[in-house]
């Protein structure tokens, strides 16, 4: 396996390939790879929207070689958070790099006008972009499908309007319903005058002992598609959460006000899938097929004259456009995800931001001045479709805010205390307990998939756990998702991927590791993640949080502040931060 | 768990020069050849789990390029799946257009592939309508040899293997 990295400079439009042997054998490839390269690109103080901010695409050794090893990693210096940026994507993209034969890919300044980048194998064009500036997302994947050759075999990520517009929470929009959502590549991206990459290649790799590589794809597979190990995510998909938190009290409903929703009922994963699932599909090399897509029918006229549209769902939208905005109707909320994915925003943050400017509103914080006459008001879907469209646009200073992340926006209307971000990124859909609290806060992303503070907390609420043997889970979760992420591993498939079948599978294309390297490795990752997020100003013992956790009944109870204190304290000792 | 469909496959031949060793005459002829069937394409879920276990069981390689078999879409993810797979034609016309004799159709009705007579002109490709044939890289036709490797690694039923009259 040949291991190089392609470097494209969009400011002198050029592009070379570096083979980078020892990069990938010191850090594997995908997170821990991608964070050595943000290093190397990005220097201290980085404008994170300016030409010397890097965007670095990476995957792994398992990656299109083995099942369910189907995502890519971003990395880049955040918008929103000014520090450490990180996002995960499937679809085809892993794919389309392993085959055109780029384990990395470095993209460094800026443009001069829009444009787009075509890979095809070595070959780097970059393209004039104009014609397509403004256009959302969805309807440029159309028209650079045509363009572009590879077809079935190739990724086209791209932005759509709020990327565009430096909205700080936008996302990059993968092939369709995948998504680098999170923490605002899409804005880097916008910055850049990049408004997509298309990448497809006809490489192949070659394995060392070809009969071992089928024995272990062989057992994966058979693991993956015949046991339950992945069962919650094939049949209604991770919505089937819905139900379980809100019975849990860890559902959060309008703002975190409740954690738990009365019609939580007519939104959860049983109702999307009798009343408007289409069909479910896979990232490419994966047997599970996890992505529900809805069919949202609509009538636009008395005269049985119908729009429908197909719009991606899972636990996360439903949380944060759903029941954070007292959203009860699977139609509100599809609407409310179709508006996200055309703009290309982020759906978490974008539903957070409207949940704090509603409950602004409401408090008398900001008026119809501010907002422009668009009435917010939970379950007001007409109102937050046009809000978010605002908030591309940033008419005013208000929608301008809104796009600067719920963080910002407090800090210039008030309303601190409800403001839902912990290390300035908005909540993910848990309000489990002090697990997941202090497991945002921690991660080197901010992300509940950093460390799974959620589950902790739903393990504890079963079973009671002391502040210390929760911190031990979080640090251990930490590293070991570093590690998986460096491979680079869906999430969903952890089950699949015991130590075990790491080692073998990695053995199959001739990587040689033990259990103690893996460990090492993923403590390494989280080590150098950390060095560049203090290196960039964040600082765990200054971190705000908002006081509605405290307020709010949670999967384990009342929070107290104590408890996330005592658990913070517990997590820099055993980092050895004191 | 999936249903999966679980499918015993006999004979596995592995890369193109099995194949055409695959090529002499059996002492008894059977009556009955495989054929694979795209049974259900309406369940295909895009995993592209048939092309890699097309490749990989074949030549032992990582690739998308060397399957047999074919997994498009049809106006990106949102659109439908449509899986393109030899036919085992009984007057094959892939056979019919080669010029050397390199793809040969066996009184069975097996069409193998003589790798030393092929010169790449692609005439095989033109001749098939699905799209089921089609030159790789190194420009020499990837055509399906029905063996099913591919249907046991389909989650969702939509490939099956079937037995055929012998000769078409």
């Amino acid at each position: 396996m040949l291991r190089k990295v392609l470097y494209i400079d969009l400011t002198k439009n050029e592009s070379w390939i570096e083979e980078r042997q020892e990069l990938f054998e010191d850090w594997m490839g995908g997170t821990g790879v991608g964070i050595r390269l943000l290093q190397e690109e990005c220097p201290a103080g980085t404008d994170p929207l300016s030409p010397a901010s890097p965007i670095i695409l990476s995957i792994g050794p398992l990656n299109g070689v083995f099942p369910v090893a189907t995502k890519t990693a971003a990395t880049f210096k955040s918008p929103l958070t000014g520090e450490l940026g990180e996002s995960y994507a499937g679809g085809r993209l892993s794919l389309a790099m392993r085959f055109a034969g780029h384990e990395a890919v470095v993209i460094r300044g800026r443009a001069e006008r829009p444009c787009y980048i075509s890979i095809r194998d070595g070959e780097v064009m970059v393209k004039d972009a104009t014609s397509i500036w403004g256009i959302d997302a969805q309807t440029t994947g159309i028209i650079l499908r045509d363009r572009e050759p590879g077809v079935g075999r190739r990724s086209i990520i791209r932005i759509g309007p709020a990327g565009e517009a430096g909205v700080r929470y936008a996302g990059v929009v993968v092939d369709t319903y995948r998504h680098f959502g999170r923490l605002g590549l899409g804005a880097v991206f916008g910055s850049k005058n990049l408004k997509a990459l298309v990448i497809s290649g006809t490489e192949h790799v070659d394995v060392p002992d070809v009969k071992r590589y089928r024995e272990v794809y062989e057992r994966l597979y058979k693991t993956a598609v015949q046991t339950s190990v992945m069962e919650k995510y094939h049949d209604y998909g991770t919505s089937v959460n819905i139900s379980v938190l809100n019975f849990l009290k860890g559902l959060p409903t309008k703002n975190f006000l409740a954690s738990s929703f009365e019609q939580a009922e007519s939104i959860g994963g049983e109702i999307f899938a009798e009343k408007h699932l289409l069909r479910r599909f896979s990232c490419a090399g994966c047997p599970i097929g996890c992505v529900h897509i809805a069919a949202l029918k609509t009538a636009f006229s008395s005269h049985q004259e119908f729009e429908v549209r197909k719009v991606s769902y899972d636990y996360e939208p439903i949380y944060s456009l759903g029941s954070n905005l007292g959203v009860g109707s699977a139609e509100g909320i599809l609407q409310l995800i179709d508006v996200c994915e055309r703009l290309g925003l982020d759906v978490m943050s974008a539903g957070v931001v409207l949940s704090w400017a509603t409950e602004a509103l409401e408090k008398g914080l900001i008026s119809a001045k501010e907002t422009l006459e668009v009435p917010l008001q939970w379950n007001g879907v007409e109102g937050y479709t046009r809000a978010l469209e605002s908030i591309a646009q940033a008419p005013n200073e208000f929608y301008a805010a809104l796009g600067r992340g719920v963080d910002y926006a407090s800090e210039r209307y008030g309303g601190r205390e409800y403001a839902m971000t912990l290390g300035r990124n908005e909540v993910s859909g848990y309000h489990t307990g002090p697990a997941s609290i202090v497991g945002q806060l921690v991660g080197v992303r901010h992300s509940h998939l950093d460390n799974a503070g959620y589950a902790i907390d739903q393990k504890a609420a079963k079973k009671p756990m002391d502040a210390e043997a929760m911190v031990e889970e979080i640090i251990k979760e930490d590293d070991s998702r570093g590690m998986f992420n460096s491979l680079v591993g869906c999430l969903f498939a952890r089950g699949v991927y015991t130590e075990e079948n790491i080692i073998d599978s990695l053995g199959a294309v001739g990587i040689v590791k033990s259990k103690d390297d893996l460990r090492d490795l993923g403590r390494r990752i989280f080590d150098e993640k950390y060095r560049f997020k203090v290196r960039e100003g964040f600082d765990l013992s200054r971190q705000r949080i908002p006081r509605r956790f405290y307020e709010t009944v949670s999967t384990q109870g009342m929070v107290a502040p104590e408890t996330v204190e005592e658990m913070l304290r517990i997590y820099r000792r055993k980092r050895c931060w004191i | 768990m999936i249903g999966m469909v679980e499918h015993s496959v006999e004979k596995q031949t592995s890369g193109i020069a099995a194949e055409a060793a695959d090529a002499t005459v059996p002492p008894s002829r059977p009556k009955t050849r495989r054929r694979l069937k795209v049974a259900h394409p309406e369940r295909c879920i895009g995993c592209l789990g048939c092309m890699f276990a097309c490749s990989r069981t074949r030549l032992g390689i990582v690739s998308l390029d060397s399957s047999a078999i074919k997994i498009q879409t049809q106006g990106g993810i949102e659109g439908d799946y449509r899986v393109v797979v030899c036919r085992a034609c009984p007057d094959a016309p892939c056979a019919r257009a080669c010029p050397t004799g390199a793809l040969e159709r066996k009184p069975d009705g097996r069409v193998v592939f003589h790798r030393e007579l092929c010169r790449g002109c692609g005439e095989c490709e033109k001749a098939c309508l699905v799209g089921a044939v089609a030159l790789n890289q190194e420009k020499l036709p990837v055509k399906c040899i029905h063996c099913g490797a591919c249907v046991k690694f389909c989650p969702h039923g939509v490939l099956e293997l079937e037995e055929i009259p012998s000769g078409g």
